[in-house]
């Protein structure tokens, strides 16, 4: 179909982006990659007075260190955070589910700041992020200020950022070297995960010491599966012990039901895809 | 001069339309922007079955931009009945089939309202000003339930069955009786399998422009049956014939799903005449989905007889076909076109086939690639299987017991096809090896004593298939409304070149290159002398167009026929050129000869001896031009042989193909190119309909599956890499020896990969799993198999 007429912004920097957000009102919304709004505005299911293209801010774009922070700025294409040493180095487990995104061309378009702050319970970032204990850098009309990734993802579609704001920066705590998997389970390679599984973990004489495991589409936002990794940390990693921490997996979800998968067979994934990225990563 | 010393048939020559049909530098339908051209936008029904109660296009007629809002009610005198041409049997129930829905609408997605703007946009707004009151009725789904009675989609017809139609072996004489076969079986097989409702998934969306200014009214679609599309509209609308030219340029895939006079045809060409300006329409993937024509839908009650020494005895088909909503142009017809092959290649003492065409309120079925025949194919193979299963035998030795054996051809079938010729062993060896199958069993037998929580099933299928569609006599004995023939032109130019017209007019197949190889080696002339014309009734005035696997073996043989004039015609006065009796002169590789000597002309040096026409010989028409109508006088029966090895993960349920191999017999290759093509599109959507795809509906009839991202089509990377081989057993009844093979893949590809599942996960206790083997359904057949709470 055909999009309703709207008014298309393309600001320079930030600050322009943020007053030209708050002069369009409310019905105004930001477009990234517009590789998830595209559809939405041709099906009609979105229909914004005035789109404010994030496209031509430079300083939205680029991986950086800033101590023991990896900061991506949030209109960093997948495709150049996949590129990026300094996230294979610091963040595998970002790079391993960017990885599974989509095709080349989606991964070319799309960012990864796009993609958070469209929350698709589906969307593959959400989880690594959170699994990650990142923050975003937000700016809006009062300034900047930083949601953790845990208070990030409110609920289905809808995250903590407020129609006048613009997700600016991903900070990422450096997990360096740090093993990773992100176990992807979907019917076709460019369909959405029907469950995912991020995992990362540090392992030192075949001990797990640290442990993150963090769920995609188990609930309306991605969901933290602390249980997993409370029985992971200090333990000697076997296929025992990881076929035991997946158990956990489920503890805190609400898997939907549609089509690819009921609650019960979601719930089944989960646990086998979190032992078998447990044990990816771990290297057992 | 190539064609002297090597044939172009056969060569592997890259296709000379691709770089246009590649890179979109060419003429879709949708490019087309005519002078003053309005455009429309359709409002659909969102309820699967109701009465409108009331239209109110009152705000939307005042937006800006917008021309016009038409209802049904104001095309309703004009609009007449949508056709379908296949009348399957005499008492058949034919609904009213109105292009702009009048006073029900019968599936979510029926048109109820046009918008006329000057820009698409414009027309888009107003859609949504416009207000349709419904009083909703009882809307039909199940096919099961919708064929006992109850709610009725047409109350007027009384009844949601069709039409019932039978083929029975012992009335037809070309076998014995099934149910005695059923009596007397040492083993009975009863099984029941679904297809499910799959959408063609063309890559161009349907696109339509009217020109209704001058005399004469074009229309340009995105179609693959321009020449008929012509004559349905001439005989809907009483629109003269010679008032009417219908063009296909490039068309962008159809898969079947464009060999149909659609509701938006009719419509824009409406609008367009009322308005007497040019209008245009192109509907959305979404809208695509929707409201264009469906495939496949059925459900299969099989019964199979046989010895216990694994000799088939019998079979019987009953099958319930869903037809949506109305009967579209040969809805009726499609399972039909699988009553004569759910034998496939065996000899089956006795055949037993019935088909209850049943109305729904979905979106109609209609033709979808293979058409009939991946339906009757997946039914035999899958129960063959079952009962290899049963006897405990191997599957492909079991077929082979049964088979017609290759010094058997030409051979008389138990559903009443004479199959010209085959040789399954010849193309089985081959793929047996292609495959490593022996080493394949080993590993499976590996995997399974070990537990391993991937196993791997190899899915064995063969098929034949009736193509070549078809000799006009066998069609009308089948009640369908046309002909099979086919026909071309071919014209000779000054200068030497030629233009070839086919009635068989291309999209996607690349009839152009074969079509200038096949001439390049009738005529002697170089491939590039070759200009292929189709898609435009005004050019090429005669044809049957292009579905079921038909170009190549009728359309081909139609070119070569009028090449073959063409000799003839230029024979004379190549003898006049050369002065020498006309018994003195043959025709070989492309050149005039003088017998015993070296002297000979080409067809180019004719050619403009013949414009000039100076010296002819006395009573020579000065025209070397010449056409052809062929009508075949049988089918043609491709086969071959598939194997897949599957791996499952018994944990998930997910099915990855880990090798496939197909050994397809399409008699003599014009262009391996294009043949592996074919043969490679084929599988997909093959494997697409094991696997992946399936059209789905909510309770209250709305398709659930209207995008790609529910509906899912495979890309490359889901799929294995393809190891296709061939055997070249020439069919018998044409002068190139070929089959066809548009739909060969597609066939043999379903059950080879259900077959594949099953084989792999068998041992755990699973006996079916309904199609597309989805990662949950597997996986829940396996749970439940072991015992898991359900």
């Amino acid at each position: 179909m055909i999009p309703p007429d709207f008014e298309y912004v393309a600001p320079g920097t930030i600050d322009e982006a943020v007053s030209a957000l708050a002069a369009a009102g409310e019905d105004a919304k930001v477009i990234a990659g517009g590789q998830s709004l595209m559809p939405l505005l041709r099906l009609r299911l979105a229909a914004p007075t005035t789109l404010v293209d994030l496209g031509r801010i430079d300083e939205l774009r680029g991986v950086r260190e800033d101590g023991d922070t990896l900061v991506v700025g949030a209109m960093t294409t997948y495709y150049d955070v996949l590129r990026n040493p300094l996230v294979g180095k610091h963040a595998l487990l970002i790079a391993e589910a960017t990885r599974t995104v989509a095709d080349p061309q989606i991964r070319h378009r799309g960012t990864l700041g796009g993609g958070l702050a469209h929350a698709d319970p589906a969307g593959d970032l959400c989880a690594p992020v959170l699994a990650l204990d990142a923050a975003m850098t937000v700016a809006g009309p009062s300034g900047r200020r930083t949601i953790g990734s845990a208070d990030f993802f409110v609920d289905y579609f809808t995250t903590a950022l407020q129609p006048d704001e613009i997700l600016v920066e991903v900070r990422i705590p450096k997990h360096t070297d740090w093993a990773a998997r992100y176990e992807k389970f979907s019917r076709i390679a460019q369909d959405w995960s029907i469950v995912a599984v991020a995992a990362t973990v540090e392992v030192d004489g075949g001990v797990i010491r640290q442990a993150r495991v963090a769920l995609t589409n188990m609930a309306t936002v991605p969901v933290r599966a602390r249980g997993v990794e409370e029985a992971l940390i200090g333990q000697q990693a076997s296929e025992e012990l990881i076929r035991a921490a997946a158990e956990h997996a489920v503890e805190g979800t609400h898997p939907i039901a549609d089509g690819n998968a009921d609650a019960e067979y979601r719930s089944h994934l989960a646990k086998v895809l979190t032992r078998r990225a447990v044990a990816t990563a771990a290297g057992v | 001069m190539t064609a002297t010393t090597e044939p172009e048939v056969g060569k592997a020559r890259l296709r000379k339309e691709d770089e246009h049909l590649i890179t979109g530098r060419t003429r879709w339908t949708d490019n087309i922007v005519l002078p003053g051209m309005q455009y429309l936008a359709i409002l659909r029904s969102p309820l699967a079955h109701a009465r409108i109660t009331g239209i109110d296009a009152g705000e939307a007629r005042s937006m800006p931009g917008v021309v016009a809002v038409f209802t049904g009610a104001d095309l309703a005198a004009e609009q007449g009945s949508l056709p379908c041409a296949w009348p399957i049997t005499d008492d058949i129930k034919t609904p009213p089939a109105p292009s702009l829905a009048v006073d029900t609408v019968n599936f979510a997605g029926e048109a109820v309202a046009v918008v006329v703007a000057r820009s698409a946009y414009e027309a888009h707004d107003a859609l949504e000003a416009i207000v349709v009151d419904y009083d909703e009725l009882p809307v039909v789904l199940d096919l099961e339930t919708a064929a006992a009675g109850g709610d009725l989609v047409h109350p007027d017809l009384g009844i949601n069955v069709s039409a019932v139609w039978t083929f029975d072996s012992a009335e037809a004489g070309t076998g014995g009786d099934v149910e005695e076969a059923i009596r007397d079986a040492e083993v009975l097989i009863e099984r029941t399998f679904r297809q499910q409702r799959l959408i063609p998934a063309f890559m161009e969306p349907r696109s339509v422009v009217v020109d209704p200014t001058g005399a004469q009214i074009t229309m340009w679609s995105a179609t693959q049956i321009p020449h008929i599309l012509k004559l349905m509209l001439a005989m809907t609308l009483e629109i003269p014939e010679t008032r009417l030219r219908v063009i296909a340029p490039d068309v962008g895939g159809g898969f079947g799903g464009k060999l149909q006079v659609t509701p938006e045809e009719v419509i824009a060409l409406l609008v367009a005449r009322r308005l007497g300006k040019p209008v245009k329409y192109t509907e959305s993937r979404g809208e695509s989905m929707l409201a264009a024509h469906h495939g496949r839908d059925q459900i299969q009650k099989l019964t199979l007889a046989a010895r216990r020494d694994g000799t088939v005895t019998g079979f019987k088909v009953e099958l319930l076909a869903d037809m949506g909503a109305y009967l579209r142009l040969v809805t009726p017809g499609i399972p039909i076109l699988g009553a004569f092959m759910f034998n496939g290649i065996y000899k089956f003492g006795a055949y037993r086939f019935s088909c209850t065409n049943v109305f729904t309120n979905k979106v109609p079925t209609d033709a979808y690639r293979g058409a009939g025949r991946p339906e009757a194919t997946f039914a035999v193979e899958r129960i063959m299987d079952e009962l290899a299963v049963e006897l405990s035998r191997d599957p492909l030795e079991l077929r082979a017991q049964n088979w017609i054996k290759h010094e058997e051809f030409p051979f008389d079938t138990v559903a009443g096809l004479t199959y010209d010729s085959g040789n399954y062993e010849a193309a089985t060896a081959k793929a047996r090896e292609l495959f490593g199958y022996d080493e394949l069993r080993r590993e499976q037998a590996e995997r399974r004593e070990r537990g391993d929580a991937v196993q791997l099933g190899i899915g064995v299928s063969t098929f034949t298939e009736m193509c070549g569609l078809a000799p006009s006599r066998t069609l009308g004995a089948l009640s369908y409304g046309a002909g099979g023939w086919e026909h071309a032109v071919i014209r000779v130019l000054p200068t030497g070149k030629v233009e070839v017209v086919t009635g068989s007019s291309a999209h996607g197949q690349g009839h152009e290159t074969a079509w200038s190889q096949i001439v390049t080696d009738q005529l002697g002339i170089p491939f590039e002398d070759v200009e292929v014309l189709h898609g435009d009734t005004q050019t090429s005035a005669r044809g049957l167009d292009t579905y079921g696997s038909r170009s190549l073996a009728v359309g081909g043989i139609a070119v070569v026929k009028a090449a073959e004039k063409v000799i003839a015609k230029a024979k004379p006065i190549a003898a006049h050129l050369m002065e020498c009796a006309e018994d003195d002169v043959e025709y070989t590789a492309g050149r005039f000869r003088v017998r015993g000597t070296e002297k000979a002309v080409g067809i180019s040096d004719v050619a403009m001896a013949v414009f000039a026409a100076h010296d002819l010989p006395d009573g020579i028409e000065p025209s070397l031009d010449s056409e052809a109508t062929y009508d075949p006088d049988n089918f043609s029966f491709p086969h071959g042989t598939h194997l897949c090895a599957a791996e499952v993960d018994t944990e998930t349920g997910q099915v990855k193909l880990r090798s496939y191999v197909c050994v397809d017999d399409v008699g003599h290759v014009v262009n391996p190119l294009i043949v592996d093509g074919q043969v490679h599109g084929g599988l997909a959507q093959g494997i697409a309909q094991a696997l992946y795809e399936e059209a789905e509906f909510d309770e209250s009839g709305t398709l659930l599956s209207g995008s790609f991202a529910q509906y899912l089509v495979p890309s490359a990377v889901d799929l294995p890499s393809f190891t296709t081989g061939r055997t070249e057993t020439p069919a018998t009844g044409n002068p190139l020896g070929v089959k066809g093979v548009g739909e060969a893949g597609t066939i043999a590809s379903t059950p080879a990969v259900v077959n594949a599942v099953l084989d792999g996960v068998r041992h755990l206790g699973v006996r079916d799993i309904e199609m597309p083997c989805s990662p949950m359904r597997v996986w829940q057949a396996i749970h439940t198999a072991q015992g898991g709470a359900r």
